[in-house]
């Protein structure tokens, strides 16, 4: 299924709380536990950009408003 | 942007880039976000003076892009009142923690609210005294540990935790109470419109309006954030019900 959606995720914002990865249906976003942002955080990320459905779960529930999120137009 | 996309939702204007001070996954930012979003939707930035209250939230003014008075400890509902009365076409709203509303200005919340001042408090309950360092609050659940009861609070010698939404929706200056949640993502949308409702209700000058956001503390619970959010819909909603408990007369 082509994806309806994608997510930007701010990775300096983001202080890897966890909360979209928790709560996205779709399971399209993991956490980076290999890498961190500057603050020394591990940060979200979209990791599989073909599952997101733009639902908005993700950036409703971030609590640092690090998500931009974009929809599929037609 | 990726061509034939279009953005559907972005951090809102009147959150500003300052990065934030809350620890990761509490709801303090989450309400801050809303308020923010409200603000915009609304376009309601110029309008808007806020109280901020001491506590985890005593920095509010440095993220959000609109007026702010800081209030002394628990003074929020006084300083809101004093505002609201000679700015009567603002949109007022105290910000305040269970430290700041149910326990050093129970006073003043309640006769603000018997007042019926037309102002709106936004009343964040995570049952702890978070900046401190974890003290036990008037809001702290029966058996749950603190660093002031690491035995859990007794209810013999404490009493039970305050339930402010109850108490102040039986005043007739308060036209709305409802609590809300934002332990899921339908909870978090229902607080967006709880908010609304209230603030739509301040402009309408039919009374007090008061929201109630049943939060957590990871940190203080000692917890990690998705714990923290088991801990409210396990714990404290079941004491704390969700639900709108005065709506204005028509």
């Amino acid at each position: 299924m082509p994806a309806k959606g994608y997510v930007e995720i701010d990775k300096e914002v983001c202080k890897g709380c966890n909360l979209c990865v928790l709560n996205c249906p779709t399971k399209c976003l993991a956490l980076n536990t290999t890498d961190t942002n500057s603050h020394g955080l591990h940060y979200a990320y979209q990791a599989d950009e073909e599952k997101c459905i733009a639902c908005m779960n993700c950036s409703v529930m971030c609590p640092d408003a690090a998500i931009t999120v974009y929809k599929k137009t037609e | 942007m990726k061509t034939g996309y279009e953005k559907i939702y972005e951090r809102p204007d009147t959150l500003l880039s300052t990065r934030m001070h809350y620890c990761p996954g509490c709801m303090h930012a989450i309400v801050h976000k809303l308020i923010a979003e409200l603000i915009d939707e609304m376009k309601l930035q110029e309008k808007t003076v806020g109280v901020c209250p001491v506590g985890c939230s005593v920095f509010a003014y440095d993220y959000i892009d609109i007026d702010w008075q800081e209030a002394a400890h628990g003074r929020a509902a006084a300083l809101a009142t004093a505002i609201k009365r000679m700015l009567p076409d603002r949109l007022v709203f105290s910000y305040q923690g269970d430290g700041d509303l149910a326990a050093i200005g129970t006073a003043e919340t309640i006769h603000a609210c018997n007042r019926g001042e037309q102002f709106t408090f936004i009343f964040i309950n995570n049952a702890i005294y978070g900046m401190t360092g974890g003290q036990m609050a008037p809001t702290t659940l029966e058996g749950m540990k603190t660093t002031t009861s690491p035995y859990g609070r007794l209810a013999k010698t404490a009493g039970m935790p305050l339930k402010m939404c109850e108490l102040v929706s039986q005043f007739d200056g308060v036209a709305f109470a409802q609590r809300v949640s934002c332990n899921n993502p339908a909870n978090v949308r229902r607080t967006k419109k709880a908010i609304q409702r209230a603030f739509e209700i301040q402009q309408q000058g039919l009374g007090t309006t008061f929201v109630e956001v049943v939060s957590n503390c990871p940190s203080n619970w000692k917890c990690t954030p998705e714990v923290s959010l088991q801990k409210v819909k396990e714990e404290m909603l079941p004491y704390f019900p969700l639900g709108v408990y005065k709506e204005p007369r028509s």
